[in-house]
């Protein structure tokens, strides 16, 4: 299958902290990439790019033959109608209740009658599980409840691209399952390319097709799940084995601790 | 040393920059407010909630202030023997100046606070982040409907605030100190021009309401999303606000009244 989004030797960076050094990825539909790494490695700067938020130094994201930060605003708002996100905590608008947030994205960009949003919506709904919640105020949700609410939202639109942000953070083990098993059945159902920035090793790995790892603002490897299990590479075995040290340093850059206190080196 | 320098360039630049970011802000909710008409439904929401926030503390203060008005101006006119113009003073000061300013002012503690910490909130939940993804212009969808509504809802809040101040007036000066109540109504008749002294009036509110409005969202909007930044924003609402709201006045009272 044909990539349907890449990235082409990405720089990104603020002023003269660089965050990702000559980054590149593909994308297919049908397939579900994991972007892996520690804190601070850029996998959620990668997102943002994808989506046009940020705009990088060197290089091209190209989505569907089309080079985003080419685009004007009208082409990129026209683009991201092809983009679904799920935001790490869900980002859901909590003036709304559930099935008005599901409906957001249709309303804004259809003009559905009310009777075909209503139905668009209970399905939606009832893809994750919560078609008896539609009427609930987002502040009744659970933090499961609200990841799977925001996950309709994302796919009401059915895009061909979903990025996921730390899908899993702050969620139970039965959460967890949930949204992992939910994330791959919307895949395949959809033929969707999905991204998943995650650090949950074990659930990410059990969905994804192909998995990128970031360290250092750059991939320092990648491959299929087993062939990452399997890599003797000492950034993934780091990473992997949650090891304190390694390639990936503990401190942060810094002067020597002795010339910090003031004492004699 | 040469940072420390260059320390005035570097924050003079970045107070343009600053002022150019809010002045294109401002002409971009001017255009979107008025496009966002074509969603009345919004409009109309944001006028509810908006005024419904502001209803009960504009009517109180009103009234309360027409109570001290009118005490206040019939201490002071009974010196001359001109109790009969107590009408007049209390209606003057409140619809040239109490009315849209002090409106203003309760309207930024109130509803204009309410709007930058929603802005701001809304920003450090990521919402506004999402609604972009989204494809949805926060300024147009969220933002350009409450400026048009506090744009429209000051004005009526600052006639609503007039008015019980009038009543105010007429309770403490006739009701209470016995002030002839023909001679309250008709000198209020005869001595408020509608066209000097409430057009203007009204027409001050306005500005007050794009001020405020205008200031309110914009640092919601420009609010770093912490609990920090969403706090340190509330308080720069109220205080530029009211800044602002007493310095147009004083420019607006010298261009308007000062041939009268």
């Amino acid at each position: 299958m044909a990539e349907f989004l890449a990235l082409d030797s990405v720089r990104f960076g603020y002023g003269s902290r660089v965050i990702l050094h000559d980054v590149s990825m593909r994308f297919e539909r049908g397939k579900i990439v994991a972007l892996i790494g520690g804190s601070g490695s850029g996998k959620t700067t990668i997102l943002r790019l994808i989506g046009g938020k940020l705009r990088p130094q060197a290089g091209r994201v190209v989505f569907d033959g089309r080079d985003v930060h080419a685009l004007g605003r009208h082409d990129l708002y026209r683009l991201r109608r092809r983009m679904g996100m799920l935001f790490q905590f869900g980002a859901l608008f909590t003036d709304l209740d559930v099935f008005e947030n599901v409906a957001f994205p249709l309303r804004e960009h259809t003009d559905l009658p009310e009777e075909m949003i209503r139905d668009l919506v209970l399905l939606k709904l009832e893809s994750v599980g919560l078609r008896g919640a539609a009427r609930l105020a987002i502040s009744q949700l659970s933090g499961g409840m609200a990841r799977r609410v925001a996950l309709a939202r994302a796919i009401a639109l059915d895009p061909p691209l979903i990025m996921y942000d730390e899908p899993f953070t702050g969620l139970d083990p039965v959460g967890v399952a949930t949204i992992a098993r939910l994330i791959r059945r919307l895949n395949d159902a959809v033929e969707c390319a999905s991204i998943v920035v995650s650090h949950d090793i074990e659930d990410t790995f059990a969905i994804a097709d192909y998995v990128y790892l970031l360290a250092g603002g750059r991939v320092a490897a990648s491959g299929t799940p087993d062939e990452m299990r399997a890599s003797a590479d000492p950034n993934v075995r780091q990473f992997l084995e949650a090891r304190i040290d390694g390639p990936v340093a503990f401190h942060y850059q810094a002067k020597p601790l002795a010339a910090d206190l003031g004492l004699p080196a | 040393m040469t940072r420390a320098l260059l320390l005035p360039f570097v924050w003079l630049l970045d107070f343009v920059a600053y002022t150019g970011r809010a002045a294109r802000f401002f002409v971009r909710l001017c255009g979107l407010g008025i496009a966002s008409l074509r969603r009345p439904r919004l409009v109309v929401d944001q006028i509810h909630f908006i005024g419904n926030y502001s209803l009960s503390i504009i009517l109180v203060s009103g009234l309360l202030i027409g109570f001290v008005l009118g005490l206040q101006g019939y201490y002071t006119l009974r010196r001359y023997g001109s109790e009969e113009a107590l009408g007049v003073l209390v209606t003057l000061s409140l619809v040239r100046e109490l009315g849209p300013v002090v409106t203003a002012l309760l309207f930024a503690g109130r509803a204009g606070t309410s709007l930058t910490a929603e802005i701001g909130l809304m920003k450090a939940g990521e919402q506004i982040d999402a609604m972009e993804m989204m494809a949805v212009d926060p300024v147009a969808r969220v933002l350009a409907p409450r400026f048009a509504a506090a744009v429209f809802a000051m004005p009526l809040l600052a006639a609503l605030f007039s008015a019980f101040g009038v009543l105010g007036g007429y309770l403490v000066g006739v009701e209470m100190i016995g002030v002839d109540p023909g001679a309250f109504w008709s000198q209020m008749q005869s001595g408020v021009d509608w066209l000097d002294d409430v057009g203007n009036g009204v027409l001050k509110s306005i500005v007050f309401a794009f001020t405020v409005a205008f200031v309110s969202l914009f640092v919601g909007y420009e609010a770093r999303p912490t609990p920090e930044g969403v706090a340190r924003a509330t308080t720069t609402t109220v205080v530029s606000s009211s800044l602002a709201i007493l310095a147009l006045d004083f420019i607006l009272t010298a261009l308007m009244f000062s041939s009268t």
